[in-house]
């Protein structure tokens, strides 16, 4: 099974290789062929995974430059299985959402390369240049295929981004330069007993803490994110809010809340505050919206707020008790799954809606359920699984992250359950302004879901229901390693 | 057979479920075959729900229930479970039989609407939720139950979408009780946290048994609020009861099923399910808790029989009239009365679905008129309509001895005068008493009798799928009363799990004269008012301020909308305001601290050292011309400079010499 890993990471760049030689309209099958691969490989991952072993499984390991203590190293724990399983998952959907050439399907699969890696690296300099790699082409992706705007957008983004980047590196660097590893085990085990000392470990913190936070976004660096999600293309747009806003909070698991225990505790309750601004502030501005994709885009902050409250929360408070700790980490994981697939579910539903319409104004439109009723209801499916309705799968997530953070911090979770509140009036407005009343002159010769969408819609909504009444083969995946990492935590 | 109903009680909410799944996939556009499969699931229900009550009965407080793992998270098993007790029991019976009559009913009454088969979708849909909420042995399971009852209620309420209005009013429904719902969710965290677990009952461990209350302590009565807090927005209860109303543009039977029988007692129910919770640690029968319960209760009671009294729609008077009889309901609970209040709920079940279908069949009969002044006479022109909504009229207000709502009002009075805390809520359930009747008897008056006017003019009776039903909810409201009476009290003492006891001399109790004389008055006091009322209200003559006051719903719309709702606005804009121009301007100052650093050193790199290469470059290249003009390579100016130069030495050397 060796070597399973490096093939998930090559195949897309593969693909590339082969999209750049087609012809142009063969380009996306081609795309999808290969994403039929990875995905075909993800599942065989998730088959070798042992659900009962802890630690990293399906090694990897050469050596690559031992000067600076760089490895190839990679290997998969639940999480990183969690998180590849959802890229091979939102991949295809979003290369099915649109449309397109050559050069927009090898710019993807190179994205898509680039995230394997990210989810799979356990080393830092290997990480960092997979982390990088995703970058570049959703600039290009945004800057050559976005829609208004999108030259001023896509700049905004990379230039946001990489400047978080950098102070993460050189952060790194001053950790390898003290300590002598960059590798994610070893300084995660120096992390528990304090990795550096004085200015130097707040420094180094700063400059990770930037970096991920712009990049999950966290309130309040969070404003590149409604400019880049509203220019770019709808496959993007699925692709930046389904995966790509994962790496900041894969980050932060893996990263700065084992590397920095001591910091993090000390600044526990401004960090909470800062996730509960994320959640309240970003919904509250959703409602303000009229942009669809803008509004979605918010929302998108807001659940991402979720999931930062949840770790803040049990790495913030050393009171919390174990089996808060992972009730609020397996529902961050959940989350993370979950609002992967709904929020590109939604941004694929408004991407329906701008075709229908070429608009997306959220009063260009009106009384569509008497015209497309079955547009209607899927979409619906998914605003109700974004704004928590159990039943579906957003539900379990946001339940057991406000469990494990209403123990610990009550008062800040207290707060944030308003974002439940005003998630339901943001949609209850989109749903009254789109679907009821009389039916719009504009929309009156919309078709209907067609067979194509509907092999879109109908497996994503099915995954809703799924994870949302029986999840727990959700929970197997990434038990474990919950458990673990609530060790690391304690 | 008992072990198997209980293991196997989910059925009962997913045969509905099925059903509605089925019609949405299959039977969208065959309407027989979508009507036919809703009723079938409801009779299925119905029939395994009897199951469910047979075993009930065989011991006093007789309760069993079936646990198991949803999931496990890390480490730690979440449970859930269902639960059969009386009070799943006598709930079951009473949605599953009730909601199959409005089911029949709607048969006829949706049969022109181009959406029918939905319509049967979603009224099953609501049924499983609402089955849902009464079985379940968790309180998140109870809670997932609960909010796909409120989207039910949104779905059916908003089912003519097409109609501004209704969508309107479905959005405030699901907002509105979601407000309540986000205090309920705080409840079931606070809960899990404080019990560690959820199950209600689980041999000894369950949240309402002693470990799980010991475990909670004082925090207990936090939790009970929080609770409360979901019950006041699904029962409508004062503040949060301004949806109920609104909720009255979705199609009558919605209004019969969900506002009135079912959906709106499931506070009152999550209330009584979880009472020990707000009984924990009750000197006299009182807490905190049950002391906000009561007030509330009171509160909402009198306000919504006052506005009824104002209300023109022959519906909204209805809402009105199901908001205060919760209130009603919730007093009972508040102060002890715990059976008191859920057989009243019972018994509203049956004659408020009766007053509803009853008023559906009127709007039905008047040609979709609903404002009660442009009706009147109908008793001869509808009289099966007549009949059974006068039986449901004298049940609501309480007229004694034959009419099941009288008995059970008269058993929650009985709980009121025996609270410690204070005599106010007796006196003023009283006064509410009299204003129910009042309330009824001007809508009868209006509606039935008199003179016709222009909506009544071509009135005709309901067919019979429709005055079925009717009959048959009337006969229940009748029929129902030989339980309830302190006589032979078999509800009560099932409910409260005690050997039935019968006891003839208990019959007529005093509080029955004092009922008796309440009912009077208000009936009294009705026809004496509104016996020849016109179109303007004898009342609105009378005292027109108060009137506008009460027409208006004391303005509380307008008051939520100009506060609340205008500052969350406000604060929605704000932060959008913020994000555009302080977050996004910080970021922007950034780049342009950065930009400005670029165009200063764009500027050093033009003007200082690109000049000071250029300037160099220049000079150097003067110097070179210069002397290149020393190296012009023509041999006459190199031998004029010899000559010249010749000619100085030649010169020089003959002054020296």
């Amino acid at each position: 099974m060796a070597g399973m890993i490096t093939a998930l990471i090559l195949l897309p760049v593969a693909g590339t290789l082969f999209v750049g030689v087609a012809r142009q309209n063969y380009a996306r099958g081609i795309a999808l062929g290969f994403n039929a691969l990875s995905a075909i490989l993800a599942i065989a991952l998730w088959q070798g995974f042992d659900t009962a072993a802890p630690g990293l499984q399906l090694v990897e390991r050469h050596a690559w430059i031992p000067t600076i203590g760089a490895e190839y190293l990679v290997g998969i724990d639940g999480l990183s299985l969690l998180l590849v399983l959802l890229t091979s998952l939102i991949f295809p959907f979003a290369f099915l959402a649109q449309r397109t050439g050559r050069g927009f399907c090898a710019l993807m699969l190179l994205m898509q390369s680039a995230l394997y890696g990210t989810f799979t690296a356990q080393n830092f300099v290997l990480w960092f240049l997979f982390y990088e790699m995703s970058l570049i082409p959703a600039f290009l992706l945004i800057k050559i295929w976005g829609g208004e705007n999108r030259d001023r957008a896509a700049t905004k983004f990379f230039v946001y981004t990489f400047l978080g980047s950098v102070a993460m590196l050189l952060s790194f660097l001053g950790i390898y330069f003290s300590r002598g590893t960059f590798d994610f085990a070893t300084l995660a085990d120096l992390g528990k007993t304090g990795l550096l000392t004085g200015n130097l470990a707040w420094l180094a913190f700063a400059g990770i803490f930037l970096g991920l936070a712009v990049k999950v976004p966290l309130f309040p660096f969070h404003t590149w994110l409604p400019d880049a999600y509203e220019s770019a293309p709808v496959g993007v747009s699925m692709v930046l809010t389904g995966v790509l806003s994962k790496m900041g909070v894969y980050g932060f698991v893996r990263l700065l809340l084992p590397l920095f225990p001591h910091e993090i505790k000390i600044l526990g309750p401004w960090l909470l505050a800062l996730a509960v601004c994320s959640i309240v502030l970003a919904s509250l501005a959703a409602w303000a919206q009229s942009d669809l994709k803008r509004m979605v885009a918010y929302l998108s902050i807001s659940h991402l707020g979720y999931c930062m409250l949840g770790l803040f929360a049990v790495t913030a408070r050393s009171a919390s008790s174990l089996i808060d700790t992972h009730a609020a980490l397996s529902g961050v994981f959940m989350q993370i799954f979950n609002h992967g697939v709904t929020a590109a579910a939604l941004f694929y539903f408004v991407g329906l809606l701008e075709q229908r319409r070429g608009l997306r104004g959220i009063n260009d439109f009106g009384g569509l359920m008497q015209r497309t009723p079955l547009l209607c209801g899927w979409m619906s499916v998914a605003m109700f699984s974004s704004l928590g309705l159990p039943g579906l799968n957003g539900f379990i997530g946001e339940f057991l992250i406000f469990k494990g953070s209403f123990a610990v911090a009550a008062s800040f979770t207290a707060i944030a359950v308003i974002g439940l509140l005003v998630t339901a009036i943001v949609f209850m407005r989109a749903m009254q302004a789109l679907f009821s009343g009389p039916l719009a002159g504009s929309c009156s010769a919309f078709p209907d879901l067609g067979r194509s969408e509907k092999w879109i819609v109908v497996p994503i909504t099915l995954l809703m229901f799924a994870v949302g009444i029986a999840p727990q083969f959700m929970f197997n995946i990434f038990n474990t390693t919950v458990i673990q990492m609530a060790r690391l935590f304690a | 057979m008992t072990s198997w109903i209980v293991t196997n009680l989910w059925l009962i909410p997913a045969v509905p479920l099925a059903s509605s799944l089925l019609i949405l996939t299959f039977a969208n556009s065959r309407r027989r075959t979508g009507a036919a499969l809703a009723i079938v699931g409801q009779v299925v229900a119905l029939a395994l729900a009897v199951m469910a009550f047979l075993p009930t009965l065989a011991e006093p407080g007789w309760r069993a229930f079936h646990n198991f793992t949803w999931f496990t998270f890390g480490e730690h098993a979440l449970r859930i479970g269902w639960i059969l007790d009386p009070l799943t029991a006598a709930m079951m019976m009473m949605i599953t039989f009730v909601g199959l009559w409005i089911f029949v009913f709607s048969t006829g009454y949706m049969a022109g609407d181009k959406n029918f088969t939905r319509f049967f979708a979603y009224l099953s849909f609501f049924s499983a939720a609402m089955l849902g909420v009464v079985i379940a042995n968790s309180l998140l399971l109870l809670f997932v139950c609960w909010e796909l009852v409120g989207l039910a209620s949104y779905l059916l309420i908003g089912f003519w979408i097409h109609k501004p209005s209704a969508a309107a009013a479905a959005k405030k429904a699901f907002i509105t009780t979601r407000i309540g719902d986000i205090g309920l969710f705080l409840g079931v965290l606070w809960l899990y946290g404080g019990s560690g677990t959820l199950l209600f009952y689980d041999d000894g461990n369950g949240c309402l048994e002693r470990a799980g209350l010991l475990a909670l302590g004082t925090s207990a009565t936090f939790v009970a609020l929080l609770i409360f807090s979901g019950a006041v927005g699904k029962s409508g209860q004062f503040p949060l009861h301004v949806w109920l109303p609104d909720a009255m543009e979705g199609p009558t039977p919605v209004s019969a099923l969900i506002h009135a029988a079912t959906m709106v007692a499931a506070g009152v129910f999550l209330v009584a399910r979880v009472y020990p919770l707000f009984s924990l640690g009750a000197i006299d029968g009182v807490t905190p808790s049950l002391t906000v319960v009561v007030w509330i209760g009171v509160i909402t009671a009198l306000m919504a029989a006052l506005i009824a009294l104002a209300q023109a729609d022959i519906k909204r008077i209805l809402a009105y009239s199901t908001v205060s009889q919760l209130g009603l309901m919730m007093v009972s609970l508040g102060v002890g009365g715990v059976a008191a209040g859920i057989m009243h709920l019972l018994a509203h079940g049956f004659f408020k679905a009766l007053l509803f279908l009853g008023s559906g069949s009127v709007i039905h009969g008047c040609h979709h008129e609903q404002d009660i002044r442009k009706m009147g006479g109908l008793r001869r022109l509808m009289p099966v309509t007549f009949l059974t909504y006068a039986i449901g009229m004298m049940t609501l207000s309480g007229v004694p001895l034959f009419f099941s709502g009288a008995w059970t009002k008269e058993e929650i009075l009985h709980a009121t005068a025996h609270w410690p805390r204070s005599f106010v809520p007796h006196y003023l359930m009283m006064a509410g008493v009299v204003l129910t009747a009042l309330y009824m008897t001007r809508q009868m008056i209006y509606v039935f009798f008199g003179n016709r006017r222009e909506a009544s003019e071509h009135a005709h009776e309901s067919p019979s799928v429709m005055t079925v039903p009717l009959i048959l909810l009337a006969v229940c409201s009748i029929v129902l009363s030989v339980v309830v009476t302190p006589a032979w009290p078999w509800l009560h003492d099932y409910l409260n799990g005690e050997p039935a006891h019968f006891a003839i001399g208990q019959l007529i109790q005093p509080m029955l004269f004092v009922s008796l004389a309440l009912v009077a008055a208000g009936i009294g006091l009705g026809v004496l008012l509104y016996r020849n009322a016109g179109e303007r209200d004898p009342l609105a003559r009378a005292q027109p301020v108060l009137f506008r006051f009460l027409e208006n719903k004391m303005w509380l719309d307008e008051l939520y909308g100009k506060t609340v709702l205008a500052w969350s606005a406000t604060l929605s804009r704000a932060s959008d305001w913020m994000d555009r121009y302080v977050w996004d301007g910080l970021v922007r100052g950034v780049a342009g601290v950065g930009q400005f650093f670029g165009i200063l050193s764009a500027n050093f790199d033009e003007h200082g050292i690109n000049a000071g290469v250029d300037d160099s470059a220049t000079g150097t290249r003067g110097l070179g011309r210069f002397m290149s003009a020393w190296h012009s390579g023509q041999i006459q100016t190199y031998l004029g400079v010899v000559a010249v130069g010749m000619l100085a030495l030649l010169i020089l050397y003959a002054w020296l010499a």
